[in-house]
């Protein structure tokens, strides 16, 4: 009995040295449209769990419906975690829950902001964005609340567009040092 | 060239597919704008709500395959005219008065009549007893609210703008008003679907399609056209006469390479 409880605590840590490993692995699988943040930091990786003695099975969720990087981001992870060694890997897409970007990590929201993009706010759940009509001769730009920029840390900044260069993002300008930047939407 | 897939009359298929084929053929007119919306922004913001849309029917369709046996792209690209099921109003070319046929006022308020449509169907959706078209909903839904807010957002500035933009916006509204009869006209299909708990009817959510629309037009000073006994058929299968020309563009690809993949 005691043996057998012995061998059971040495395959739990076993295990999950193992799961600690492939979650090391996994935070070097940059995302190939923002490649500064891992798709750990993001919350595309749902859950790792052994498979075997060397095998691993990868819960993913995409960010947007039509995100064109999903498929790469599959590839490019069984590829990372194939080449430190786990074989076979099983890559599994979950739908629900829908992600969101509250999953993106503090450590996720630094980088961004340090590559010049400014990170999300909190969802507001279950409430739908006001429309940021304004009457004529008003300015219609300044919609919800200003965003620091990411470069000056100025919030003198206005949204120059809703949609921006992928489906994760919107274009904002920053007032006070004239540059542009990215906005991570929160969704 | 490849041989077109059939469709069994599987109601429950027939539902999804309605979904899937809307989004997925509004998808295709606004793919036309690529290049040629009036601002670099609405460029960037029109591809970006198809990309979305896109994604959404590609999810649909894997759906579909589960129940009729075939790939996305089979159901996306190999059926038949009358095997397509889309409300007629996404297929309508992106302007329907003679010599324009690229009107941002027309398309802009079709992006956001069905935004206002699929945002309470996919919030309805998210308790589907199909657990994957449920998940599919709880992802979409962020979507259509941003597509509606967007949209919404254009037909206020055009509707209560000028002379000209109000002009413009109000005939968009008189051309597409009659087209959005047919979303809410109840049939075998949506009652098998409600029968079974996969969705609601799509009339079921007529109330919540009005309200949505009804702040915005109001906002707009957009008067709502008259209704009259005209109905559309898309979902049915019967088309109108514009859906065979989007159909020899959309699917060239597929038609003379068959089984082409990126």
């Amino acid at each position: 009995m005691i043996a057998n409880a012995e061998s059971e605590t040495v395959l739990t840590v076993a295990h999950e040295l193992t799961v600690a490993f492939a979650w090391e692995v996994l935070h070097t699988v940059l995302d190939p449209e923002v490649p500064v943040v891992s798709i750990c930091d993001l919350g595309i990786v749902r859950d790792v769990l052994t498979q075997g003695e060397r095998g691993l099975n990868v819960v993913l969720t995409p960010t947007y419906s039509g995100c064109p990087a999903t498929e790469m981001i599959a590839v490019e992870a069984t590829n990372t975690l194939t080449a430190a060694g786990f074989t076979p890997v099983n890559l599994t897409t979950t739908h629900a829950p829908a992600w969101t970007s509250d999953w993106i990590s503090a450590e996720g929201r630094d980088k961004l902001r340090r590559y010049g993009i400014a990170p999300p706010g909190p969802v507001q759940q279950g409430q739908d964005i006001v429309l940021r009509y304004m009457p004529q001769g008003k300015q219609s730009n300044q919609i919800a609340a200003a965003l620091d920029c990411p470069r000056c840390g100025s919030n003198n900044t206005e949204r120059l567009s809703a949609f921006g260069s992928t489906a994760c993002k919107a274009l904002w300008r920053c007032m006070a040092c004239k540059e542009p930047f990215e906005h991570f939407k929160p969704f | 060239m490849q041989t077109s897939i059939t469709l069994s009359n599987d109601p429950k298929l027939r539902y999804v597919l309605r979904l899937a084929d809307t989004c997925l053929i509004l998808a295709q007119r606004l793919g036309e704008w690529c290049g040629h919306a009036p601002a670099l922004e609405e460029d960037i913001a029109l591809t970006n709500i198809a990309l979305d849309l896109v994604g959404q029917s590609r999810l649909l369709y894997a759906l579909a395959g589960t129940m009729s046996g075939h790939t996305e792209d089979q159901l996306a690209f190999l059926r038949d005219e009358r095997d397509y099921l889309n409300l007629t109003l996404v297929e309508l070319p992106n302007g329907i008065r003679k010599g324009q046929p690229n009107d941002f006022a027309f398309t802009i308020l079709r992006v956001f009549a069905v935004a206002s449509f699929l945002k309470p169907l996919w919030q309805r959706l998210q308790t589907s007893n199909d657990a994957e078209l449920a998940a599919v909903a709880g992802k979409a839904i962020k979507e259509a609210r941003y597509h509606q807010q967007h949209a919404g957002d254009w037909v206020v500035r055009l509707g209560d703008g000028t002379d000209e933009s109000h002009r413009r916006m109000q005939d968009a509204l008189n051309q597409l008003w009659p087209y959005t009869t047919e979303m809410f006209n109840n049939d075998v299909v949506d009652d098998a679907a409600h029968d079974a708990g996969l969705g609601p009817r799509f009339g079921d959510v007529k109330t919540d399609w009005l309200a949505g629309m009804d702040a915005v037009l109001s906002a707009a000073t957009l008067q709502l056209p008259k209704a009259n006994a005209f109905a559309s058929t898309g979902k049915v299968g019967r088309h109108s006469e514009h859906m065979g020309f989007l159909l020899t563009d959309m699917q060239h690809l597929q038609r003379s390479f068959p089984g082409g993949v990126w």
